[in-house]
């Protein structure tokens, strides 16, 4: 029994990842069918869009989050390179960004930061979406 | 005489993994990376100015208004999705048949236009029905199903053949049927 205890334990530490940002805006993911997985993982980043969840603070206009900060889209650039430095040199044009964005956000923000994305040349975006259910 | 070895007590030991046991279990969360995936235009300076008409039959317009409207070929649309994603099919393979519709699947255009008061839930739910038709389609040709196939496009080195077989890779390169779909800027009449 304890034997069976253990291998769940090194089972669950070895896949555990700690989440490292904890997320400040709201995120109700949309739902789609056509869904595709990524294969590197390593060459994904985040960007969150949302209404912050303390409105008290940071008012209610949607937000941009990267990392832990809040950014303009101007500063969208400057987050990819960063980004991107810390990926391998060969693999830097691969980079792909996936935006978390929450269901009530407006087009116009994530148009802006696309647009941004484009002047960075991170041309690879995902739409972060779940699974809609009841169709395969 | 040997000094007899100290025990530790282990009864405990199973208290203490089922304990961390939960700890993990609570903890991880299974990393989701899953979505819809487009490549965006280079970068707008880049791009020559180019004015190039394309002939309207060529182009499929779908556009959606800061309301969550949906006009497709300028008319409102009260089909449902399926009817669009089935719509949207019977342009990309017209291939002249129809002198309204497009000339081939290579000339074919789904031109997607929202405006910055959409919500991002009605843009999600468009592009996706604008996407399965394209993977219904590559799906098709090389005869495995929709979901089999985008499994391939995730992973186009394990599966080369068949993606390329699917979306008609040329000779010189290009597709019989690219997805050429094109997400313009929003206008700007909501927000």
């Amino acid at each position: 029994m304890p034997d069976v205890v253990f291998m769940l334990l090194f089972f669950f530490m070895v896949t555990t990842q700690m989440r490292d940002t904890s997320i400040m805006v709201q995120q109700r993911i949309p739902q789609a069918t056509q869904l595709r997985s990524l294969q590197r993982k390593t060459l994904v980043k985040y960007l969150y869009i949302g209404e912050p969840r303390k409105i008290e603070e940071w008012g209610k206009e949607p937000k941009i989050q990267a990392n832990d900060v809040f950014i303009q889209p101007r500063e969208v650039i400057q987050w990819v390179n960063q980004e991107k430095s810390t990926l391998d040199e060969s693999e830097r044009d691969q980079i792909t960004v996936a935006l978390k964005v929450d269901n009530e956000t407006k087009r116009g923000i994530i148009a802006d930061v696309e647009t941004e994305l484009r002047k960075a040349n991170a041309r690879k975006l995902l739409y972060s979406t779940n699974l809609k259910s009841g169709e395969f | 005489m040997p000094r007899p070895t100290p025990d530790i007590p282990n009864a405990s030991m199973a208290d203490i993994a089922f304990l961390l046991l939960v700890f993990f279990l609570v903890t991880t969360t299974v990393a989701n990376i899953k979505g819809l995936s487009v490549g965006l235009p280079p970068p707008p300076e880049a791009q020559e100015q180019q004015d190039i008409k394309i002939p309207e039959r060529n182009l499929f317009k779908i556009q959606v208004n800061s309301f969550d409207n949906l006009l497709v070929e300028g008319e409102p649309w009260t089909g449902t999705n399926d009817e669009l994603t089935e719509e949207i099919k019977r342009f990309i393979l017209n291939n002249g048949a129809d002198p309204e519709s497009s000339d081939n699947p290579q000339e074919a255009i789904v031109s997607y236009k929202t405006d910055r008061g959409t919500s991002h839930r009605k843009f999600i739910e468009i592009l996706d029905v604008i996407q399965k038709a394209y993977y219904d389609i590559y799906a098709e040709r090389v005869g495995v199903t929709n979901e089999k196939w985008r499994e391939i496009a995730s992973d186009p080195e394990k599966y080369k053949d068949l993606y390329d077989r699917g979306r008609g890779k040329l000779p010189d390169g290009k597709l019989e049927i690219p997805m050429n779909l094109s997400i313009a800027e929003p206008t700007q009449v909501g927000q």
